[in-house]
């Protein structure tokens, strides 16, 4: 039937068996092209950067024509990329030429959250903030001030707030994010899996995938080696009740009942021990809690998990003996984004204790030994101690967390939710929009209500900015240096970010905004540096290069130290109590909490309901790049996706328009329906990050239906206090 | 054609493609095409019913036609074939705007610039004669994208159709379409 179908006829196509989507075509036009509206046509320059469009930092060229900016590609010596950026990092000026960009500091002048804003200069600015910091250091303490950062500018207000005397800092990253996959990997094996992931995808012979929507999710080094596995012929597995695009390339899609993921890993495990399919030798030399593991596993058979999960049990038993059969070149891959239903910590350890028992970790094709180059810090006078932490902010509840919750940085400020006090009176907000980063939002406006200060650093009006007392206008990444980037891999690299161009409008780069803030706080010491570009190059020439080097190569790489993999099957002492892989965590136990992952059944959506799941799109970095005028003309609004019997039910036309309604009365923006065999009929989903209410943001204002507004519920992880948001069921209102 | 001319051929693999739209932004950046246009797009098609499922995701463009109908439909002569190539191109200002080329397309890879002449890809001629692929094929991050000429029978493209399944969209259009997707 292929090629009977002109492209025409192809965007009229239901989606009832065939289905077909057309990226871009979008039919506005605007009056001016904000892209490409600049003939200047001089000689073609390069200077080196790295991406700020997700997390990934993608090193990368950003190709001028003369002074008119022209594009960006990746640099061929970067292992994040491998010379090949993604879509939105190929996009990335869009984020520089936005004409809706933040101009000029702002101060409030009505209540918050009404957006009136007087314009200000940035010494005004400067001296309101410093005025009353001063003020909540007397009246409070240093403590009770948090930063909430998102990128790599957050790094330079961590410095400031540190120097002034708080240690409160959070990532929405962490609790809202891919905080349980760090903590299940450090009580397993004692290290986290961290980025770039330290999966050895490219040379792997079974990948197993669960949620996990690489494609859509475009982290480069992770399509890239998903793609070179799909290429060698790896098996590929994927678990998701959605036919995602990664689930269309694999030999098996498991379209599992959302919430039960925890059942097929411990069926999975059976299988593997009492098939006696598991590594022996290297379970031998290195777990602990074998036969813990064994007897806790002993009737959690396919049979059993069948009901639960909706798996045939052969289709169960079929995978668990690929896995075996490829492995230890096999990978249970830890995902990223994991705050799905309240017990993740435990469900990505059940995944770790799997990769334990096929003996990946360490091995070719499995995990790797990421290495990183160790930069030393400019020399600072020593920073204050904090008399008070976050965990006094919390009750000291959550002690496995390695980092601070944000949710829990919002209770410790709305008076009254702690006898009456709060912890924290002031907010350092940069490059995290609050209200679309954290679910429920009517908490966040609470504490931001609360609080004395409100500090907001950003690139665009985004909604959080609406709420801040002072707004300060940051570069984008294209207009500023950085720190160096130094993250971890196969091998250890750093990367340079220098301007390619010079701010726009009133804008500064982050480092400049922290430094001037803190010489108008009288903490100018914690930033000696004259320059920036001093500052780099101290760091660059104490690991062996200099910033003229870097400016020349982007990307430096260095010789490893130390193997990538083991050879035989003895790892090396891990850092867990055991000193050796926790199948049984004894951390676990005295906390509390089950030392074995053990399935817990989730709640069922009442009828008439649906499961909402939420995901990525591969042209966006959800609400922060949904205004981007290139990204917009690829998507500018999301979609919610139902499976045919389901729309039947309701009357529910692919394209039209609906509301969806959560189970506590929440009514969303208008959204187009998508109708899809690729979707289980319990269920709906959409990307994340759309339906923006910041009137601002001129492409993105209420353009499709924003999933945070749905999330009100909320299951809280009770080993690290990751916020859990599949947990939440809509119907439509037609 | 004679076999002293290069033969360029796209061949991409849908095996490989996951629909990202990187191609789309490359070549939106590479050659500045205005707002709400573009020479690329990303089709997925799905067939089967939950939950045996199969997609092929497909980058499309212009097929550089071996017989091409908007060259023959051309008035002016502004569709041709740029020299010792089969690579299909639209010099501007002998273009009139009058749509003949759009309407005998069968793959609808022409529209109308906001100058009101027609445009299209044109396999990034411009990159081709300094040495490297189109911007698609060079960004493409799953490496689903090769780029080359079928007159030399050692090229990658020509060792790909010899060893994979292929097939063409709309054969039956008589087009001789050069893109060829990899199944």
């Amino acid at each position: 039937m292929l090629g009977k179908i002109s492209r025409r006829e192809f965007i009229k196509i239901a989606g009832t068996g065939v289905g077909a989507l057309a990226v871009g075509g979008s039919l506005y036009k605007l009056a001016s092209d904000v892209i490409f509206n600049n003939d200047d046509n001089g000689p073609v320059v390069k200077t080196p950067t790295y991406c700020e469009m997700c997390t990934y930092q993608c090193a990368g060229w950003v190709y001028k024509k003369g002074t008119a900016p022209w594009k960006i590609v990746g640099n061929e010596l970067d292992e994040h990329c491998y010379g090949r950026m993604c879509t939105k990092g190929l996009s990335g000026l869009g984020a520089y030429l936005d004409p809706n960009r933040l101009k000029t500091p702002l101060i409030r002048k009505k209540e918050r959250g009404k957006q009136v804003f007087k314009e200000a200069s940035w010494d005004e600015a400067f001296a309101y903030i410093a005025d009353k910091m001063e003020y909540i250091k007397q009246k409070y303490g240093p403590e009770s001030v948090a930063l909430f950062s998102h990128g790599s500018g957050g790094h330079w207000f961590k410095t400031l707030l540190k120097a002034y005397g708080t240690n409160s800092f959070a990532a929405p990253s962490y609790a809202n994010c891919r905080g349980p996959r760090e903590e299940g990997y450090v009580l397993t094996y004692g290290e986290p899996i961290d980025t770039p992931e330290r999966t050895d995808m490219k040379n792997t012979k079974c990948l197993v995938l669960i949620g996990s929507h690489i494609g859509e999710n475009t982290h480069s080094q992770q399509v890239i080696e998903f793609s070179q596995a799909v290429a060698n012929g790896a098996s590929i597995i994927v678990v998701d009740p959605r036919f995602s695009v990664a689930a269309s390339k694999a030999k098996y899609w498991l379209p599992i009942k959302p919430g039960t993921d925890i059942a097929l890993l411990l069926a999975w495990m059976h299988v593997l021990i009492y098939d006696e399919l598991f590594d022996k030798r290297y379970v031998f030399n290195n777990t602990v809690g074998f036969e813990q593991l064994k007897q806790s596993v002993k009737n959690t058979t396919p049979e059993w998990a069948y009901p639960i999960t909706s798996i045939q049990p052969e289709l169960i038993r079929e995978t668990a003996k690929e896995m075996a059969k490829c492995s230890p070149a096999t990978i249970i891959h830890p995902g990223r984004h994991n705050v799905w239903y309240g017990d993740d910590t435990q469900r990505v350890r059940a995944g770790a204790i799997l990769n334990a028992l096929l003996g990946s970790w360490g091995r070719k094709g499995g995990f790797f030994y990421p290495e990183k180059v160790e930069l030393p810090e400019y020399p600072t006078p020593p920073f204050p101690h904090p008399k008070k932490s976050f965990k006094d902010a919390v009750n000291n509840k959550y002690e496995l967390a390695n980092l601070i919750v944000s949710s829990g940085i919002c209770d410790a400020t709305i008076h009254n939710v702690m006898n009456g006090n709060s912890f924290y009176e002031g907010w350092f907000i940069y490059g995290s929009n609050l209200l679309k980063a954290l679910p429920q939002q009517e908490k966040t406006i609470k504490a931001l209500q609360d609080l004395e200060l409100v500090v907001v650093v950003d690139i665009l009006p985004t909604e959080i900015t609406g709420w801040a007392d002072v707004v300060l206008p940051d570069t984008t990444y294209l207009e500023r240096y950085d720190d160096i980037r130094t993250s971890q891999g196969r091998t250890p690299q750093i990367a340079l970010r220098m301007p390619a161009f010079n701010p726009k409008y009133n804008s500064r780069p982050a480092w400049w905004i922290a430094k001037n803030l803190a010489e108008k706080m009288g903490l100018g010491d914690y930033f000696p540096w004259k320059t920036i570009e001093e500052y780099l190059d101290y760091k660059l020439k104490a690991v062996g290069t200099s910033l003229e080097e870097m400016k020349q190569v982007g990307v430096k790489n260095f010789e490893r130290q130390t193997p990538l993999y083991i050879t035989g099957s003895q790892l090396s002492r891990l850092d867990t109590p055991s000193g050796k892989i926790e199948l049984y965590s004894s951390t676990l136990a005295s906390y509390g909490f089950d030392p074995i992952p053990t399935y817990t059944k989730h709640e069922d959506p009442p009828k008439g309901y649906y499961r909402l799941l939420y995901g990525r799109s591969p042209f966006h970095s959800f609400a922060r790049t949904i205004n981007n005028p290139i990204l917009s003309q690829l998507q500018n609004e999301n979609a919610v996706w139902v499976h045919p019997t389901v729309a039947q039910e309701w009357g529910l036309k692919n394209g039209q328009y609906v509301k969806l309604e959560n189970q506590d009365s929440v009514v969303s923006n208008k959204v187009k329906v998508k109708v899809t065999e690729r979707i289980r009929p319990d269920c709906v989903y959409m990307v994340h990050g759309f339906g923006s209410r910041q009137k601002h943001l001129k492409r993105a204002f209420k353009k499709g239906a924003d999933d945070q507004q749905l999330i009100t519920k909320v299951n809280v992880d009770p080993v690290m206090g990751g916020q859990a948001m599949h947990g939440n069921f809509v119907t439509f209102k037609v | 054609m004679n076999s002293k001319t290069k033969k360029y051929a796209m061949v991409i693999d849908t095996r490989l493609c996951v629909g990202c739209g990187a191609c789309v932004a490359a070549c939106k950046m590479e050659n500045q095409v205005p707002e709400g246009l573009h020479r690329d797009w990303i089709v997925e098609q799905v067939t089967g019913t939950y939950p045996n499922l199969s997609m092929e995701i497909r980058s499309e463009r212009c097929n550089h036609c071996s017989n091409a109908p908007c060259i023959t439909s051309c008035p002016t002569g502004a569709s041709h074939r740029k020299e010792g190539t089969n690579i299909v191109v639209v010099t501007a200002n002998k273009c009139t705007g009058c749509k003949a080329c759009m309407a005998s397309c069968p793959y609808n890879a022409r529209f109308v610039m906001p100058d009101g002449y027609v445009s299209k890809c044109t396999f990034c001629e411009h990159r081709l004669d300094e040495g490297l692929d189109p911007a698609c094929a060079a960004a493409c991050p799953t490496h689903a994208i090769s780029f080359g000429n079928l007159h030399d029978k050692m090229s990658h493209v020509s060792k790909l159709l010899k060893v994979r399944k292929y097939k063409t969209i709309i054969p039956e259009a008589g087009t001789e379409p050069n893109i060829f997707y990899l199944l």
